[in-house]
């Protein structure tokens, strides 16, 4: 595999071939991942600006390249993204996913450049999480990640790991074009409004403690800077649907706790905001359970249940959230198979209204290099005050073909 | 005492502990001694680092590949197991899955999962020991270190080391699992007379029936004392399935610490 990617990189691989002691660095790898994905989406649009395709393609490339050296305690990868869709024009967009140096050093490790960094152990709502912005045009779970510019130190130490994070430039949310499906209708103004006078140039900090303590895996973090959530505003008068994204300055403190005892992953995220109208508490908390080798086969059946709370204020002080007094059910199989099939059905239902998200996510390797994913959502019994009914028409299959180079 | 009478007393204490192996010991005692001499053999060696790769075969002949590299620590302290770090390359969707255990001798190890593209780590249960490591024929409990005290041992019979090692002789002992939720009721071991190593496993289910037959083979000596096998070879009597598990060279003293195998450490390795 070094000689594959040597080739790649000749030029390189010839300057360390002339000292045989370091024959091997930097040792460079590059990869591939292309996905070519069909979204269908079997209503017809609820706003009448919004394109009625049943069918949307789209593709994406995210190529890596990495080399390290000093057997591997320096590294630098690059991570760009691109993706192309040809019914959303804000979904067709570029990104740098990570450009980074890690250093790992006597006693610490190091890292400057854009990166991406999870916090958290709950699987319906990553409320802990912070430090990356979400990607908002991938997918509506806000799970995919815009790459974070940051100076990063972790410090291990007998009493847990210590991480400083100093984040000197903002990224805006990505939101889908007002006439591609999954916008409800509203246009996102592209010119974002801050609290902080030195707008995306705000200098954001964080710090994390995290530590295992037995069966429990604990992390308390604080982060102080540009809110990831944005309020949108509606400042157009003459257009109520051309919202401006706001982003205040907030303090969010924030505890992620995990319990493993048996086939049982007992689960805690808790945070307190300041920033956001009052300050506010919000919590999921729930658990996932799992059997193993269901009725003597390989395939392993797990159960999840999550309840979500928010208490920020609903009177535009705060950004709005679907997930104020919500639950969570789930259930994932997984085959253990030769192509590691794997299937998560999860639907999180509104406690005053009913109104739920509906979600399906199942995948499978094809041969060695192809996989197969899948993901449907829909958007069921969504009430007028419900911040799902502006998704009502937009339920969608999507089928994902992925080939690694 | 006479001189003759304390010529006799010392020849008698002498030979006391021969006498005691020859004709004290029982099967289950000299079972477990045959676990700690193998275990003795292995002590010190440090920590290593190795690059494997497994073939998996359906009973249809169609095959499938992995590959991965293993870091492992010895823990030197008694009663605490061994910690190690998998790192996957292929299939190239799993590539830099990280997995960290840390071994207990009988209670639930501790184990984390890292996933590269969401960059969590995730503490996962360690009930699942029966369960098929990455779709192959071995379990999870057939790859982590082999404690002494996971298992109670019986010295059955020494016999011929079979296909495995055919020229050599063999302790055969049984072992049954003292951890739970393992995948069997016992399991018999074919171990070599000479350097003590294992040569051939056979599991057996929940139900006592041949499950699997595991042979190891190609072993090789490190540092003038650590052997390693090279290849093993995992047969699934029940499913015509196999897997075959290919060690490339191993380092030995690589310079890994505690600190490598810490959960934090997890998302950075390579």
């Amino acid at each position: 595999m070094i000689r594959s990617a040597c080739f790649a990189a000749a030029g390189l691989c010839l300057a360390a071939g002339a000292q045989p002691a370091l024959a091997e660095e930097p040792n460079i790898e590059t990869s591939l991942e292309l996905g070519m994905e069909l979204r269908a989406f079997p209503n017809d649009p609820a706003f009448g600006l919004q394109r009625d395709q049943a069918v949307s393609p789209s593709f994406y490339l995210e190529p890596e390249i990495s080399a390290d050296w000093n057997g591997g305690d320096d590294r630098l990868t690059l991570v760009p993204y691109a993706r192309v869709d040809r019914d959303d024009d804000s979904r067709t967009h570029v990104d740098l996913r990570e450009a980074n140096w890690l250093h790992i050093g006597d006693g610490y490790d190091l890292v400057i450049g854009a990166d991406k960094v999870f916090w958290g152990v709950t699987e319906s709502r990553h409320l802990v999480d912070i430090i990356n912005q979400s990607d908002g045009v991938e997918d509506v779970d806000l799970e995919d990640k815009l790459g974070q510019p940051m100076v990063q130190l972790a410090v291990p130490s007998d009493l847990g790991t210590f991480s400083f994070f100093a984040m000197p430039y903002f990224r805006e949310r990505t939101f889908p074009d007002a006439d591609a499906r999954l916008s409800g209708g509203v246009r996102v103004d592209g010119d974002a409004q801050y609290d902080s006078d030195a707008e995306e140039f705000h200098p954001d900090l964080a710090v994390r403690w995290s530590q295992v303590i037995g069966d429990f895996d604990v992390g308390l973090s604080h982060f102080h800077g540009t809110s990831r959530e944005p309020r949108l505003l509606a400042l157009d008068p003459a257009n109520p649907s051309n919202l401006t994204p706001y982003y205040d300055q907030i303090d969010q403190t924030g505890l992620d706790l995990q319990y493993t005892k048996d086939a049982w992953l007992w689960k805690l995220e808790a945070i307190g905001r300041g920033g956001h109208g009052d300050y506010f508490p919000a919590a999921v908390a729930g658990f996932e359970y799992t059997l193993f080798g269901i009725r003597g086969s390989d395939m392993d059946l797990g159960f999840l249940a999550e309840y979500q709370y928010d208490g920020r204020d609903e009177d535009g002080s705060a950004p709005g959230t679907l997930a104020n007094n919500d639950t969570f059910i789930g259930t994932r199989l997984t085959f253990n198979d030769v192509d590691d099939t794997s299937l998560l059905a999860g639907a999180v239902i509104d406690n005053e209204d009913r109104s739920t998200l509906l979600s399906l996510e199942a995948e499978r390797r094809i041969g060695d290099a192809w996989k197969l994913a899948a993901v449907a959502r829909f958007f069921l019994n969504a009430d007028r005050e419900n911040a799902l009914k502006a998704l009502e028409r937009d339920d969608f299959v999507s089928l994902t073909l992925i080939r690694y180079f | 005492m006479g001189k003759l009478q304390r010529i006799l007393a010392l020849t008698v204490l002498a030979i006391s502990p021969m006498l005691q192996s020859a004709y004290a010991e029982t099967p289950q005692e000299k079972g477990r001694a045959i676990a700690e001499e193998t275990d003795r053999r292995d002590l010190g060696w440090g920590d290593s680092d190795v690059v494997m790769s497994m073939i998996l075969r359906n009973a249809e002949g169609e095959s499938s590949v992995r590959e991965l590299r293993l870091r492992s620590l010895e823990v030197p302290e008694q009663g605490v197991g061994d910690k190690s770090i998998t790192v996957f390359d292929k299939p190239r969707d799993i590539e830099g899955t990280a997995f960290l255990s840390h071994t207990k001798i009988l209670d639930p190890d501790d184990q984390w999962l890292f996933l590269p593209a969401l960059k969590r780590v995730k503490r996962i249960s360690s009930k699942n020991k029966s369960g098929p490591f990455v779709g192959s024929e071995f379990a999870y409990e057939d790859l982590v270190s082999q404690e002494v005290a996971r298992y109670d041992y019986t010295w059955l019979r020494d016999e011929n080391c079979g296909e495995a090692a055919p020229s050599r002789e063999c302790f055969v002992v049984e072992r049954t699992p003292l951890y739970e939720h393992s995948g069997y009721t016992k399991q018999i071991s074919w171990v070599d007379k000479q350097d003590y190593q294992p040569r051939k496993i056979e599991f057996y289910d929940r139900k006592d029936a041949l499950l699997k037959t595991l042979l190891m083979l190609d072993y090789k000596q490190y540092q003038a004392r650590y052997w390693r096998t090279h290849r093993m070879d995992m047969t699934n009597h029940q499913t015509g399935k196999s897997t075959t598990l290919s060690f490339e060279e191993y380092s030995f003293k690589v310079g890994l610490s505690e600190g490598d195998f810490e959960k934090n450490r997890l998302k950075r390795v390579r």
